[in-house]
C-alpha cells in the first residue's frame, strides 16, 4: 500500500471504499456484518459467521455478499447478533442467532430477499423498519458519537474507517491548525475526561504544551479496571483507529514524538486488533515519520497491564509503564510536569480520546452543544457518554447518551426497566470509587456536578442495577473487598483503614454490628478520603458512604433487628418450610448434607436451626417451592 | 486474593531457558522492559517459579527482591503452575450480583482445590477473576478457554463432568 501524503490521497482510499459500507443502490450487493467483540464470541458468534462463510463461498456470492466481522453492536444480550444491510438502504438486525438458523436466514433473505421475522429484533413489515436495531426503544434514546463506527466498520480495515472521515482530522490539525489552536478547539468544546474525575481534557493539554522539553509522552489509559464496565473495551474492539488517530492529534498539540497505549492483557481481542491497526496506520505513513509530509513523528507503543486496578490511576500507570510496581506517585509534580519516564505526559482515556478526531472535524461548537451547560450547579459537561448497563436490567448492553439525560429515561426507556416484576433499588456507578442511586434520585440529569451532588460520581461508565434482592450492606462489602485487595499498599491510610473498614462491616453481616459501628465507618471513611495518596483510596469509602445515606434503614435492620431485609446475608438468615405447601416428598431431608431436616414421609417437615449451614441445597431440591429464607 | 506458592516441582527445559535468554536480549536497551520481559517468560513456562525469576535478575542485572516485587504486585503473574484445567469464575459486579459466588463455592467444593490453588496432581486450578466484561452473560465461568454463560449452581458438576476424562 502506498504513503498517505495528501488530502486527495486520503480522498481517493476513501471514494474506494465507501461504496463497500454505504451500498449503492444499483450494485445488487449486500453487506452482513456480524458482532464479534469479545462478548459476541463469548455468546457463539464464531460459528454464525463461520456458517456465513461457509454459504457465501459455497454459493460463489462473495462477490456481491460482503462479510464482515466487527466490534460491539451494543445489545449484549442479544448476541450473537447479524445485521444484513441492502443496497436499498434497508438494515435488518437478526439476533440470538446460531449456525442453524443463519443458514435459513443466508437461504431466505441473504439469497432470497425475504426477511426471516422469527429471527429479527422486531417484526418485519412493509411500511416500518421495525426490524432494525435503529428503531429500537434501546436505540431511540442514544446518541453515537464515541461509538459510531462501533458495529458498523471492519475494525481490522484501514481503508473502511477512512470511508467514514478517519485520519482526516489529524491532516487538518497538521496542516490548517497550529498546536495552540487544537488545544483552543479541545478548551471550547467543553470535553472532560471520561475516565472518570472529568478535568478538562484540553487544560490537560495545555499545562503539557506549556512544559518545556524537548522529550514528551502521549499516554492512553486502556487499562479499564472497574468490575462491570467494558466502554473502552468495545470502542478498541470496533474502532481502534479513533484512538490512534486521537493520540497523534495530542502528539501535536503538546510537541510530543512518542506514545504509549496501557491497555489490559485481560483485553486479547482489543490488543490483537490494536496491534494490527498500529501497523496499517504505519504501512499508511499516518503514524511513524513525517506523516503527510509535514515533518511531524509519532511513533506509538502497546504495554499491556498485567492485573492491577490500581494502575487505572494516572501516576502509577505510568510506574508501571516504566516496568516497575504500579505504585501512584505524590502529585504535584502533576504528570504535565514530570510524568513518564520524567517528562511531561499527557494521559487521557480511550472514551475521551475517541471524541477528539470528531471535534477537530466538526468543531467545538458542535459538541459543546449537546450536554448540559455550564451553571450556577457547576461547569457542565458537554457531548455523551458511554455506560456498560448490567445487572438486573431488561437490556444489558452498551449504550450512548448525551449528557444531561436522566438516569430514569436510561434504565427505565434504553434499558427497559427490571425484568421478573421486581422493585428498583438502586443504581450502582462509577464502580469502587462511585456510589448508590437510590430510587428517590433517580430523576438525576446525568453529568459530572450532578452525580458529584448526590453522593455518586460518574467514574469510568459502569452501570449496574439493583433491585429488591441485592443486600446494600452486602453491595458496599463486595466493593470494600475490592479495594482492600487492589490498595497498592504504600500510603496508610488506605491500606490499613479500607481494612477496618471492612471489618466492621463483616462484623456488621454477621450479625454482630452495633450503632456505634456507623460512626466509626463515617469517621474512618474521612480520614481515609482526606489522608490517602491517590484517588483509589480517596475514593474508596464511597460505596460505604452512599450506602449509608440512602439505605441507613437497611444497616439499623442488620444491627438492631439482626435481619437482612433482601434476605442476603447467610449469618442472618434462618430457612423455614412452610408447612401449608410442604407435602412431606422428603427430598429436600435427602438432600441435606448435615442432616439438619426431619419429619415423617407425607407430614410437613422442619428445619433444626442448629444444625442448618444455610447451604440451600433444600430451596434448591424442593418442587413445590415451600422452603424460603427469612 | 493471595498468591499460593507452587507445590508443584520445576519441569523447565533447556530449549524454554534458550527461548528465555533470547527475550532478555530483544530487550536490552529498552526503557521499563521488565513488564514485557517477565509477561513473555510466563508465556513460555506458563508460570514464573524462582528458578525463572533468577535467570531474569542475573541476565538482567536486577536486584531479585525488585524482581520479585514486580511479580508479587500483578495479579496476572503467577507463581504457581497452572493446571492441566483451569477454571475462572468471574466475580465482577454483574456476575456477583446474579450469584456468581455460589458457583465458585460449588466449583471449589466438587473438585476439593481452593481459588487459587492448583490441585496437586497439576490437574485443575481454580480462580476467581475479575470483571471479563462478558456481563450480559452473568454469572460466567471459563473452563480451558470455553466461555459458560448464566451458569447455575445444580449445573456446575454437569459441566464439570465433561473434563473429568
Amino acid at each position: 500500500m502506498a504513503v498517505i501524503t495528501s488530502l486527495d490521497a486520503l480522498e481517493a482510499v476513501k471514494a474506494k471504499h465507501i461504496g463497500d459500507i454505504e451500498l449503492p443502490a444499483d450494485s445488487g450487493r449486500t453487506r452482513v456484518v456480524v458482532g464479534r467483540a469479545t462478548c459476541g464470541d463469548a455468546a457463539g458468534a464464531g460459528p454464525v459467521y463461520d456458517q456465513l462463510k461457509k454459504d457465501i463461498d459455497a454459493k460463489g456470492l462473495s462477490e456481491s455478499v460482503e462479510l464482515i466481522a466487527t466490534g460491539c453492536v451494543g445489545i449484549c444480550q442479544y448476541e450473537p447478533v447479524f445485521e444484513v444491510y441492502g443496497c436499498d438502504g434497508s438494515r435488518t438486525t437478526y439476533v440470538n442467532m446460531d449456525a442453524e438458523k443463519t443458514a435459513e436466514v443466508f437461504e431466505k433473505h441473504i439469497v432470497g430477499g425475504n426477511a426471516v421475522s422469527e429471527y429479527t429484533i422486531g417484526p418485519v413489515s412493509e411500511n416500518s423498519d421495525a426490524a432494525s436495531l435503529e428503531n429500537t426503544e434501546f436505540y431511540k434514546f442514544q446518541k453515537r458519537i464515541v461509538l459510531h463506527n462501533c458495529g458498523v466498520i471492519d475494525p481490522e480495515k484501514i481503508e473502511e474507517y477512512i470511508a467514514r472521515d478517519g485520519y482526516k482530522a489529524i491532516f487538518k490539525a497538521l496542516t490548517e491548525m497550529k498546536p495552540e489552536d487544537v488545544i483552543k478547539v479541545m478548551l471550547d468544546s467543553g470535553l472532560r475526561g471520561r475516565g472518570g474525575a472529568g478535568f478538562p481534557t484540553g487544560r490537560k493539554w495545555q499545562f503539557a504544551y506549556a512544559s518545556k522539553g524537548d522529550k514528551k509522552y502521549v499516554c492512553c489509559n486502556a487499562d479499564e479496571g472497574d468490575p462491570g464496565a467494558f466502554m473502552d473495551r468495545a470502542v478498541l474492539e470496533g474502532d481502534p483507529h479513533a484512538v490512534i488517530e486521537a493520540m497523534t492529534i495530542a502528539a501535536y498539540a503538546i510537541g510530543s514524538d512518542e506514545g504509549y497505549i496501557y491497555v489490559r492483557a485481560e483485553y486479547p481481542v482489543a490488543i490483537k486488533r490494536l496491534q494490527i491497526a498500529i501497523k496499517q496506520a504505519k504501512d499508511y505513513g499516518l503514524l511513524g515519520d513525517n506523516i503527510f509530509g509535514t515533518g511531524f513523528n509519532f511513533d506509538l507503543k502497546l504495554r499491556l497491564g498485567a492485573g492491577a486496578f490500581v494502575c487505572g490511576e494516572e501516576t502509577a500507570l505510568m510506574t508501571s509503564i516504566e516496568g516497575k510496581r504500579g505504585e501512584p506517585r505524590p502529585r504535584p509534580p502533576f504528570p504535565a510536569v514530570k510524568g513518564l519516564f520524567g517528562v511531561p505526559t499527557i494521559l487521557n482515556n480511550v472514551e475521551t480520546y475517541a471524541n477528539v478526531a470528531q471535534i477537530i472535524l466538526k468543531g467545538a461548537e458542535w459538541f459543546a452543544s449537546m450536554g448540559t451547560k455550564p451553571s450556577a450547579k457547576g461547569k457542565g459537561s458537554s457531548g455523551t457518554k458511554v455506560f456498560a448497563l448490567g445487572g438486573k436490567i431488561a437490556h444489558t448492553g452498551l449504550v450512548e447518551i448525551p449528557m444531561g439525560t436522566t438516569l430514569a429515561t436510561v434504565l427505565n426507556e434504553v434499558g427497559g426497566g427490571v425484568p421478573g416484576g421486581k422493585k428498583f433499588k438502586a443504581a450502582q456507578i462509577g464502580g469502587p470509587s462511585g456510589g448508590c442511586i437510590p430510587a428517590s434520585q433517580i430523576d438525576v440529569e446525568i453529568d459530572y456536578d450532578n452525580l458529584t451532588s448526590i453522593g455518586a460520581m460518574m467514574g469510568s461508565g459502569g452501570l449496574i442495577v439493583m433491585d429488591e434482592d441485592n443486600c446494600m450492606v452486602d453491595i458496599a462489602r463486595y466493593f470494600l473487598d475490592f479495594t482492600v485487595d487492589e490498595s497498592c499498599g504504600q500510603c496508610p491510610p488506605c491500606r490499613i483503614g479500607t481494612q477496618r473498614m471492612l471489618e466492621l462491616l463483616d462484623k456488621i453481616i454477621a450479625g454482630n454490628g452495633e450503632m456505634e459501628d456507623l460512626d466509626k465507618l463515617d469517621k474512618l471513611a474521612g480520614y481515609i478520603q482526606t489522608a490517602s495518596l491517590c484517588g483509589l483510596g480517596q475514593t474508596a469509602p464511597n460505596p460505604v458512604l452512599s450506602t449509608i445515606r440512602y439505605f441507613r434503614d437497611e444497616y439499623v435492620a442488620h444491627i438492631v433487628d439482626k435481619r437482612c431485609p433482601a434476605h442476603v446475608c447467610k449469618d442472618l438468615l434462618e430457612f423455614v418450610i412452610d408447612p401449608e405447601k410442604c407435602i412431606g416428598c422428603t427430598l429436600c431431608k435427602r438432600n441435606c448434607p448435615v442432616n439438619a431436616i426431619s419429619g415423617e414421609t407425607r407430614k410437613p417437615h422442619v428445619i433444626d436451626r442448629e444444625k442448618c449451614i444455610k447451604c440451600g441445597a433444600c430451596i434448591t431440591a424442593c418442587r413445590f417451592g415451600a422452603i424460603s429464607k427469612q | 486474593m493471595k498468591k499460593q506458592p507452587t507445590t508443584v516441582p520445576f519441569r523447565g527445559t533447556a530449549e524454554q531457558e534458550q527461548q528465555l535468554l533470547s527475550v532478555i536480549e530483544k530487550y536490552r536497551g529498552i526503557k521499563g522492559a521488565m513488564m514485557p520481559i517477565l509477561q513473555e517468560a510466563q508465556g513460555i513456562y506458563g508460570y514464573l517459579p524462582i528458578e525463572v525469576l533468577k535467570i531474569i535478575a542475573e541476565k538482567t542485572d536486577t536486584p531479585m527482591e525488585v524482581i520479585y516485587g514486580i511479580v508479587s504486585f500483578y495479579s496476572q503473574f503467577k507463581l504457581n503452575y497452572d493446571g492441566d484445567i483451569t477454571i475462572s469464575i468471574c466475580m465482577g459486579t454483574a456476575c456477583y450480583v446474579k450469584g456468581s459466588a455460589d458457583v465458585l463455592n460449588e466449583v471449589a467444593s466438587e473438585l476439593g482445590v481452593e481459588p487459587g490453588a492448583t490441585s496437586s496432581d497439576g490437574r485443575y486450578s481454580l480462580d476467581a477473576t475479575r470483571c471479563i466484561g462478558a456481563c450480559g452473560l452473568a454469572p460466567v465461568m471459563i473452563i480451558n478457554g470455553t466461555v459458560y454463560g448464566r451458569v447455575k449452581k445444580e449445573e456446575v458438576a454437569g459441566i464439570l463432568a465433561k473434563y473429568k476424562e
